[in-house]
């Protein structure tokens, strides 16, 4: 009935589709200048934020994509491109960029430690490496302004005096000049003072205030919010040598390359800090993900248990699935419809919440299935039966989708060709296979690829069940039920210290097998469309 | 076990019934091939507030930090912003790198080893009067290599609850709170004698007190009271026996410590009748009153004839960001605005945290809150060192292991090499 139905409009167009056309002319017309409009200004608005960061590449890579989209759409030519445009620029923006930004972040070191530049961490080492002098003065703290210069115009938390302090060093006021109100200047002759608003404008970064120090005898003078105190720094950054060097001791820093970064480390192998900085550092993330030996063994177990566990999770899905759609799709079959929405209830439940919900009912001693089974397994900490129930929860959770899919391909599936099966003697079962099944098959199978990829990287059920574990005491990094992706996170952003760089190289060559294992699959499921 | 199903199936089916009912929509998260995975993760990040002063702490916290920012913000005539951010270290690691961070952070003082590990955060300067105001072990705590990173304004440490239907004493002991729940599980009136979570993966959080006692350290202490990442504890001999003390306590030994009680049933187990002791923190105390259970609180005793137990001690903290757009403001919040007793009060009363600040304990009458006092000051501050980091995993699989009865020397040494091994790639 529909088939024919659709048939019909396609043979005779409405007839009042020319009169349309003519009418509905303008409208386009101001969309489309409206969209670009809008398009333009975004970019126009963006640029002075992205002027003043000085990024250039995002400012052009902006401006490219505007001036291709007006050159586009602008013109009546180029009708191909009018259609491509968007998605491919959509690919370049969600898929192709950020797989560049990880490759180029695999190339580097970054992580816990690393993840400032080297000039930031010497500033860094030697600014936390600032003490109160003996007995170091505290000051209460304004600010006075004379022409262009700053002045510190500090009071003596103990004893009250006052002094003015610059680059040049401290001078003692007069207390007939100034007026001091709860232990700070509020008045002085000669200096117009600034709001705390206004100091903390100027101590930004770069700002005039930003490391203003007074020298004093034992150290120099620098200010903490609105009070200042008296501090010495023993640690000096030596650029030609490449040294710091703690004036007090004596001792030498130099860096000292471990694993894949340098820390500043004396002669007799003493760190001055866990700080260390960011740093190109090629393909070693590469090498070692291949080469580590604690790595690599756990990188082929993980890998074949993330098949293992993709295959098995699209099996056992769509067996269930196809099994219950066959069913419910058979005539004779009373109360369809609610035994269909029924069925539907796993997948009307958010994944996170059934998860959860799963994880609670696999406790050992007080979990539901223990309980109802009489069973005493440990399913979470046994490697093996952990690796039973995840499978088990991914098929209560993935089922409903394959009984949906090959429901709707089922009913898609003409009744004359089964007719003509059973006419020609073929039993019910030699009919499905002969006949249903190759020809749902045709529909259903680039679902399954996609579910397999969808399952390779399903890091909810495993995190949200397990957390990949069950884990030996040996091998913190991998677990029982890890698979790759889950097992990558932990690298990155695990309990120890993220290896950002690291996991990227990871993510890079998880693409890579995913894509590889995609395209393999799609080349087979070619061979089935020969069945129509 | 009976109850708790039947309540585990009850959350069940109400959590599916609303879900059925909420969001009939929502699918395509099971095994869709357009949805993506890693939903899990992809939370836009935190986007940092335009105020003259912005705060990020945890959502738990907001109230009692906004309490004390409105104040300095009224103080000094400028607006201030406190924003409740998920994940705040992570967080905070991440925009504090990219220039568009918070000015003060708060969070626990074992973030700081990391947090100066990455050049994230600023030394405080306040004079040694100011210092000489807070616990010993507060201060302890918020100083990492010599310098202080941290304002202290709560510290915390897990202690035991006991109901005082099975267990009414006050016990100088662990030996004999475990024979009173004993006595109550023979009875049949409760089901678990100590609630103190292990789980699959181990809990080296709540095991310290056990393996402190029973001879163990983790990191030994410099002449300073900081510690030293060369020297490690675990696989030493004192570990060993107190890995055995937990085998003997363990499923094949008095089954004390049990796999199935985990972090997510441990205070559940307690406050249903269930367990004649619990062995947790002072956030399990809100629970702990509302259920309709006789408890007390005392601070864990160590076994008898071995070492006191020494829980961990952790203390919350405001710290100044190494890259905020405000320091002088963020530093005066810091030492001056939150460092007073009037601001460390309204902290204490609306975050409920044991003060840090002695002069506000002064003032506290309510028993529990002393008791959890005098629990934070014998526990010893949490390494806060990176190396710290290597520990948690390998040493909760031991204790995981050993409580399942694995061979406890055998899985603490193992435990031991794998740390020092991580510890020394690092």
């Amino acid at each position: 009935m529909e088939l024919t139905a659709s048939r019909r409009t396609q043979a005779e167009p409405p007839p009042d589709e020319k009169i349309e056309q003519g009418s509905s002319k303008t409208l386009p017309m101001v969309v489309k200048i409206v969209a670009l409009g809008t398009i333009g200004g975004l970019a126009a608005a963006l640029t002075p934020a992205l002027l003043s960061q000085q990024r250039w590449a995002f400012l052009i890579a902006i401006w490219a994509i505007v001036g291709a989209l007006v050159f586009v759409y602008a013109t009546k030519r180029y009708i191909p491109a009018k259609y491509l445009l968007p998605g491919a620029l959509f690919l370049v923006v969600f898929v192709v960029y950020p797989i560049l930004m990880t490759f180029q972040l695999s190339t580097t070191n970054f992580g816990d430690g690393t993840r400032t530049d080297k000039e930031t961490t010497i500033a860094r080492i030697i600014g936390g490496s600032a003490q109160q002098v003996d007995g170091a003065r505290q000051f209460g703290l304004s600010v006075g302004q004379a022409g262009t210069d700053y002045t510190f115009l500090l009071v003596d938390a103990e004893t009250g005096d006052v002094f003015a302090g610059t680059a040049d060093g401290l001078a003692p006021l007069d207390a007939g000049s100034v007026t001091v109100e709860n232990g700070v200047v509020t008045e002085a002759e000669g200096y117009t003072l600034l709001t705390k608003s206004e100091i903390n404008t100027l101590s930004q970064r770069d700002g005039p205030l930003d490391g203003f120090a007074v020298p004093t005898e034992g150290g120099v003078i620098k200010a903490q919010g609105f009070q200042a105190v008296e501090l010495y720094t023993p640690l000096e950054y030596d650029q030609a040598t490449d040294t710091i060097t703690n004036t007090e001791t004596g001792t030498t820093y130099t860096p000292v390359q471990v694993g894949d970064r340098k820390y500043f480390t004396s002669e007799s192998g003493e760190r001055l800090s866990n700080q260390s900085w960011g740093e190109n550092i090629g393909f070693d993330n590469y090498v070692r993900a291949f080469t580590d030996p604690r790595i690599s063994s756990d990188f082929v177990g993980i890998f074949l248990w993330t098949l293992a566990f993709a295959v098995l999770s699209v099996a056992t899905t769509f067996f269930l699935g196809l099994l219950l759609a066959t069913a419910l799709n058979d005539d004779r079959m009373k109360g369809q419809k609610i035994y269909r929405s029924v069925l539907l209830l796993p997948y009307a439940i958010p994944g996170f919440i059934s998860l959860l919900v799963w994880s609670g009912f696999y406790n050992t001693e007080f979990g539901l299935i223990n309980d109802l089974t009489g069973l005493s397994i440990n399913w979470f900490g046994d490697p093996f039966w952990a690796k039973v129930a995840i499978i088990g929860t991914n098929l209560w959770m993935g089922f409903p989708y394959m009984f949906l899919v090959c429901t709707g391909a089922l009913q898609a599936i003409p009744g004359d060709l089964k007719e003509a099966a059973s006419i020609d003697g073929a039993s019910g079962f030699v009919n499905f296979r002969k006949i249903t099944f190759p020809l749902l098959l045709v529909s259903v199978a680039p679902l399954l690829v996609s579910s397999f990829a969808f399952n390779f990287n399903n890091f909810n059920a495993i995190f949200l069940l397990t957390e990949g574990g069950p884990f030996s005491p040996a091998n913190p990094t991998a677990g029982g039920t890890d698979i790759l992706i889950s097992y990558t996170y932990r690298l990155a952003f695990g309990s120890s210290a993220q290896q950002i760089g690291f996991a990227s190289a990871i993510s890079v060559i998880l693409f890579v097998l995913t894509g590889v294992l995609a395209a393999v699959q799609f080349r087979a499921t070619r061979a089935l469309e020969d069945v129509n | 076990m009976r109850r708790i199903s039947r309540t585990l199936a009850i959350t069940a089916s109400v959590a599916i019934f609303a879900a059925a009912c909420s969001s009939g929509d929502s699918g395509g998260d099971a095994t869709d091939g357009d949805t993506g995975g890693g939903d899990a993760t992809t939370e836009a990040p935190p986007v940092r507030g335009d105020e003259e002063l912005v705060i990020w702490t945890d959502a738990v916290k907001l109230d009692a930090i906004q309490a004390v920012a409105a104040k300095f913000a009224t103080d000094n005539d400028i607006t201030v912003g406190v924003q409740a951010v998920t994940d705040t270290r992570t967080a905070f690691l991440t925009a504090n790198a990219a220039g568009n961070g918070p000015d003060v952070v708060v969070g626990a003082h074992d973030w700081i080893g990391q947090l100066v590990q990455n050049g994230a955060i600023d030394p405080l300067q306040l004079s040694p009067s100011d210092i000489a105001g807070y616990a010993a072990t507060a201060v302890q705590a918020t100083t990492y290599e010599g310098q202080l990173y941290g304002l202290p304004y709560g510290v915390e440490a897990i202690a035991l609850y006991c109901n005082t239907d099975y267990a009414p004493d006050t016990y100088a002991s662990l030996d004999d709170v475990i024979a009173a729940g004993q006595a109550a599980v023979d009875a049949g009136s409760v089901e678990v004698q100590l609630s103190q979570p292990v789980g699959n993966d181990g809990d080296p959080y709540h095991m310290e007190p056990i393996y402190t006692s029973a001879g163990g350290y983790l990191f030994g202490q410099n002449a300073d009271g900081t510690y030293n990442a060369d020297d490690l504890g675990v696989g030493k001999p004192g570990s060993i026996e107190a890995a055995k003390k937990i085998g003997s306590l363990g499923e094949s030994g008095s089954n004390v410590l049990r796999r199935s009680v985990s972090g997510d049933n441990s205070i559940a187990l307690f406050t249903e009748g269930n367990a004649a002791c619990l062995i947790s923190g002072p956030w399990a105390l809100a629970d702990v009153r509302k259920a309709d259970i006789p408890y007390s609180v005392q601070p864990i005793p160590g076994f008898a004839g071995m070492n006191p137990a020494v829980p961990f001690m952790g203390a919350q903290a405001f710290y100044v960001a190494s890259n905020g757009q405000n320091k002088s403001f963020a530093q005066e919040f810091v030492t001056k605005g939150v460092n007073n007793v009037e601001a460390m009060t309204t902290l204490y009363e609306q975050a409920n945290l044991v003060p840090a600040l002695l002069a506000v304990r002064d003032g506290i009458t309510d028993e529990d809150t002393l008791k959890f006092a005098a629990a934070a000051d014998g526990g010893a501050p949490m390494p806060a060192i990176p190396a710290m980091a290597e520990v948690w995993t390998p040493l909760g699989q031991a204790y995981s292991a050993i409580v399942g009865g694995s061979d406890p020397e055998t899985s603490i040494t193992q435990a031991g090499d794998t740390i020092a091994a991580a510890i020394a790639a690092s």
